[in-house]
């Protein structure tokens, strides 16, 4: 490490503190809607990863309506809510037909959602063609700030973490502060007696899961600033997300926060000093071992299984 | 004698199901088929396989697991290496800097045999290793896991990202592995030349023949006490606990028994297909076979064999005429077969077959000369 | 004496030959009369009187069906203009399409169908390395005929497969060579995804650098296929500073790899890159925004300037959209019925044992890239084109090699 100065380290623990913090919010966000469905639901959304895609595609859609208009400065935000729109009304409709036949039987949900993921993609391949495609996105979100000479902060990463910040405090309002949470809370911990107080359990199972895929349409969205889009983009996400929710502890929101920090940590430091995949693999490795060691998750709730 | 009989074939319906499965196999599909939709039926044979082990460790342990990609991988990568290693003598690799190691391993500037590939010199060594390496990997996996009763959905979680290390790993070290690429061109085995006509209908019927030994040996693990307690596990397993049976135990070994099942269909596979590519260790190829299971019925051991060779038939079909509509197919197939058949083919046979009394009309014929129980068996496929 | 002998014989085929040529060019195309199917199909091909039946064999769904996609629009296009000139021997191709599904044992599969079931006279497919090396046994042992378009990493060579792409050293060595000296680079950070094309590529990289650029290779990172954060990466690239990237990341790690390089700041104006898997194809997913400056080594761009490429490129537009963009694998996609209807015509005859010894040494001087040669390893004589990407995800060209011959085993590379 001699041949670099003081200063040339420093600028490198800066960046790549934030390159760590910037993982831990693209984690955060994918993961979150489905730590809503998984964790509050128990339902296991195998098809998380392709209403991301669904949120990617309403973005790249709404450019191609911005370059048409030339309002490609201010439309982005639109996108987010478009996505979010779309996203949450088709997995309104999905849990209508699909999901509430199989509450009883988690790991047949497995299944079936597997099998809508296959169908979306083709839906998506027939519908915008097999190649990957790209929102044109605008000016303030390209390139980087630069603090100071030698340090450069992706600007693409600022947006995604303020993003993952909204929606993080959004959904904890939304949980834990109104009475829509206190319905949701109410029914994942005893769904006969939230029904006999007059909660509505159905309408709100449909709303969790709406709201959850909703999220993942945000997540979508905001990914189209730095990775791809295509048919098959959901698949690269759908492990990653499982695995953050998992080893957080499926039930906890402060489990799914700190498991997505401790996830993006490890791999961004083992990446730095190793080769990328093996990088990879060793956070992978590390985050099965422990979950064989501590199978409920970091965060675990009280009630056993 | 006869309770053995008994256990391994179980009741008059089953001892049936499975004369007609082997009839098939065994007479029906070699006579009516070319040598090359044999061969592809071969394949899906060897999938058959992993759907039977998935049939006792989910239909009938409450286990989803679903990373038996990694076992059909490891069984098939065993054989992959004693056979590539059988193709790289010294004489055909001759041209290499290194000759007498495999291809890819050249290319990868190694320069000698790596450790791990020696006991694959040797055939009765591999044969064992196909076996033990992935009972040793699913014992691992399993003790760790049911000692701390990490059960449900979280196992079939870790098993998936398991899948995904494995492939992840395969992929990287491929001056050990092969890579991407997976292990191919394989020729011979002992000198036997495995891609000539006849050699493809003996692995054949090796093949099917084995799947009738697994078939069996399956029964007899149902059959026995163990699948009685199996079941209760799978459907209350606090109480199973509560009466003092070592549930971890038992889940460990039906974990590792459908990992060995799964690890001769992927050797089968290796040796009728020709090679071995990490496609088949990771997370899509495993849910797959679980769909193949799911829709034979995943309480039946034979209509998980019939599951699989549908799927497979109908991919084959359905991408051949319209490449385009198969994922909607496929999709919908998963969707229809959990939301409508949860007991997939096996639980259609049951409900609408038994009410017309097949089984009894089958009886019948089979008194009668062998010739008529031939057309029903045709007719059913 | 043995000298005349040999002499004499060459020459008398060589000449009726030249007159046959002339022959048919007076009379137009040719008719399937003159060349019975029983002489000109004695190994049981799909030959008529009156067609003749052939293979496409890529990915048209799965993650592989966004690079495959073009290849398959080009060799139909390649196709339909042959059929309108009157076909191969005077029979029209007809084309069994089947899907790999990206999935490589699906590849072994469909090729065994092609050839044993549908008797197919050719195939044009695979596109990755490892669709080709699960398909090679099912060509050599159906003795079948492959035309393959991608750039590969080489090292092999086979009866039955012709190489339409270049092999690693045609696009890896004169690129090097042009940005060594164009940007006076010595530090080089190479950078790929995890499997055996990059790999191989790197390996042959790393060796020019050091042995006959003097340079140096300051960092050699692998990235696992579908992995899309680059953050660490990134960040070790810019604690070392290269003079030159040298980029082969494929995938959708590749838009994710270059949007990120972007926003660290990494962009054309502070840093030079070269890369050997950016076509126009992938550019639409990347953005053109994001590429603007950087390198590309291909032998082909949509937007090079000479009449067979404005033909192709029309002809393109015409049958696939105005939208529609045309990369380096396409392009070698297209020339692949082209090379096997001068094959056959060459041989007189579909067999394959005929059609790949009358191949080699054939000029094609209609490809869009120009003018390619086929050598007796089979595969093409072709030039190193360097473009650098516009925003409007078109290449300007900068330079261009002269004629390359394929190399598949070069020595010193290994």
């Amino acid at each position: 490490m001699f041949e670099y100065t003081m200063e040339e380290v420093g600028n490198i623990v800066v960046m790549q503190g934030f390159s760590g913090l910037s993982l831990f919010s693209v984690l955060l966000l994918m993961a979150l809607g489905l730590a809503i469905i998984f964790g509050q639901m128990g339902v296991i959304n195998m098809a998380h990863g392709e209403f991301m895609a669904v949120g990617a595609y309403t973005t790249v859609m709404m450019s191609k309506l911005a370059v048409a208009y030339d309002i490609v400065n201010s439309y982005f935000v639109f996108a987010i809510i478009a996505a979010f729109i779309l996203a949450f009304w088709i997995g309104y409709g999905v849990e209508f037909l699909l999901i509430r036949h199989l509450y009883k039987r988690p790991l047949d949900t497995l299944l079936a959602t597997w099998g809508l993921s296959l169908v979306m993609q083709q839906i998506f391949r027939s519908a915008f063609g097999a190649k990957e495609v790209s929102a044109e996105l605008p000016e303030w979100l390209l390139g980087s700030f630069q603090p100071t000479e030698g340090i450069d902060i992706p600007i693409n990463g600022v947006f995604v973490m303020a993003l993952a910040l909204v929606v993080t405090v959004g959904v904890y309002l939304y949980m834990f502060r109104s009475r829509a949470g206190l319905r949701v809370r109410a029914t994942v911990q005893n769904r006969v007696m939230a029904g006999a107080v007059g909660i509505n359990t159905k309408q709100v199972d449909r709303l969790t899961f709406a709201l959850g895929c909703g999220i993942a349409g945000v997540a979508g969205a905001a990914f189209t600033t730095i990775a791809s889009t295509g048919p098959t983009t959901g698949s690269l996400y759908i492990v990653d997300s499982f695995m953050v929710v998992v080893f957080g502890g499926a039930a906890s929101l402060m489990g799914t926060i700190a498991s997505a920090f401790g996830i993006a940590q490890a791999q961004s430091i083992l990446q730095f000093f190793m080769t990328s995949s093996m990088g990879k693999v060793a956070t992978l490795m590390t985050i099965v071992v422990i979950l064989m060691l501590k199978p409920e998750g970091l965060f675990a709730s009280k009630v056993r299984k | 004698m006869k309770a053995l009989s008994e256990k391994l074939l179980g009741s008059k319906d089953s001892a049936i199901g499975l004369a007609v499965l082997a009839l098939l196999l065994f007479v029906v599909f070699p006579s009516a088929l070319d040598l090359f939709r044999l061969n592809l039926l071969g394949k899906y044979v060897t999938y058959a396989f992993v759907a039977v082990s998935l049939v006792l460790l989910w239909g009938n342990g409450g286990i989803l697991s679903l990373g038996q990609g990694i076992f059909f991988g490891l069984g098939g990568y065993c054989m992959a290496m004693f056979l590539k290693l059988e193709a790289s003598d010294p004489e055909s690799t001759k041209i290499q800097s290194t000759p007498g190691i495999p291809d890819f391993m050249d290319w990868n500037q190694l320069t000698a045999l790596p450790w791990f590939w020696e006991p694959f010199k040797s055939l009765p060594l591999t044969l064992i290793l196909v076996l033990l390496v992935p009972v040793l990997l699913a014992y691992i996996i399993g003790a760790a896991m049911f000692k701390r009763r990490v059960g449900g959905v979280y196992f079939s979680i870790i098993t998936q990202a398991i899948a995904l290390i494995l492939s992840i790993l395969i992929v990287g070290q491929q001056g050990y592995t092969g890579g991407v690429n997976g292990i191919t061109d394989l020729k011979t085995m002992l000198g036997w030349d495995i891609r000539t006509d006849s050699a493809k209908y003996i692995l054949y019927y090796v093949n099917a023949g084995l799947l009738i030994v697994c078939i069996l040996l399956s029964r007899y693990v149902m059959s026995s006490k163990f699948g009685m307690l199996l079941l209760a596990m799978r459907d209350k397993e606090e109480r199973v606990r509560f009466s003092g049976y070592d549930v971890a135990g038992f889940k460990i070994f039906i974990f590792c028994f459908a990992a060995m099942l799964s690890a001769v269909g992927g050797a089968m596979f290796t040796l009728q297909v020709g090679f071995m590519s990490p496609s088949f260790v990771g997370i899509v190829p495993s849910i797959e076979m679980v769909i193949f299971a799911a829709v034979g019925g995943r309480m039946s051991l034979i209509g998980a064999v019939y599951g699989t060779l549908l799927v497979n038939y109908g991919k084959t079909v359905f991408s051949e005429t319209y490449p385009e509509l198969w994922l909607f197919l496929m999709g919908g197939l998963f969707i229809a077969v959990v939301m409508f058949f949860p007991d997939g083919l096996a639980g259609v046979y049951d409900k609408y077959a038994k009410k017309f009394n097949i089984s009894g009309l089958i009886c019948k014929l089979f008194k009668k000369p062998a010739a008529h129980a031939h057309d029903v068996a045709e007719e059913q496929a | 004496m043995n000298y005349s002998i040999r002499r004499q014989t060459l020459l008398k085929p060589t000449w009726v030959a030249a007159c046959g040529l002339a022959l048919a060019m007076l009379a137009g195309p040719a008719v399937a009369e003159d060349f019975p199917t029983a002489a000109v199909n004695t190994s049981g091909l799909a030959v008529t009187d009156k067609t003749v039946t052939v293979g496409i064999l890529h990915s048209a769904t799965g993650t592989m069906a966004i690079s495959e996609t073009g290849s398959i629009q080009a060799e139909k296009l390649a196709i339909a203009q042959i059929n309108e000139m009157g076909g191969v021997l005077g029979r029209k191709i007809e084309v069994i399409q089947e899907d790999g599904a990206s999935d490589w044992p699906t590849f072994a599969e469909k090729s065994k169908k092609l050839l044993e079931n549908d008797k197919v006279a050719a195939v044009f497919g695979c596109w990755t390395s490892a669709s080709r090396k699960a398909a090679l046994p099912v060509f050599e042992k159906d003795n079948g005929l492959l035309f393959y378009p991608t750039f590969y990493e080489g090292l092999e060579q086979s009866k039955n497969v012709f190489y339409t792409g270049q092999e690693a050293t045609q696009q890896i060595l004169a690129g090097l060579d042009w940005i060594a000296k164009e940007k006076k680079a010595k530090t080089y950070y190479l950078i790929g995804s995890d499997y055996i094309w990059p790999r191989t590529s790197m390996k042959i990289a790393r060796k020019h650098i050091e042995q006959h650029l003097g340079g140096k290779v300051v960092g050699e990172e692998y990235i696992a296929l579908g992995d899309t954060q680059f953050g660490s990466v990134i960040n070790k690239i810019k604690l070392k500073k290269p003079d030159v990237i040298y980029a082969a990341v494929v995938g959708g790690s590749n838009v994710a790899w270059f949007k990120q390089l972007n926003a660290a700041g990494l962009n054309a104006k502070k840093q030079s890159l070269l890369t050997i898997s950016v076509t126009e194809d992938e550019v639409l997913g990347i953005g053109g925004e994001n590429l603007e400056g950087f390198y590309s080594a291909m032998k082909y761009f949509q937007s090079l300037k000479n009449a067979n490429n404005e033909g192709f490129v029309a002809a393109f537009k015409k049958a696939y959209g105005d939208k529609a963009v045309i990369g380096d694998v396409t392009q070698a996609a297209y020339l692949g019925p082209w090379l096997w209807k001068a094959a056959v015509e060459r041989a007189k005859s579909f067999d394959v044992d005929k059609a790949v010894v009358a191949l080699p040494g054939y000029e094609l001087t209609t490809a869009p890239e120009g003018y390619v040669k086929v050598d007796p390893n089979h595969h093409l004589w072709s030039k190193l084109r360097i473009g650098q990407w516009r925003k409007d995800g078109q290449a300007d060209l900068v330079y261009e090699s002269d004629l390359i011959a394929p190399d598949p085993f070069p020595k010193g590379y290994q």
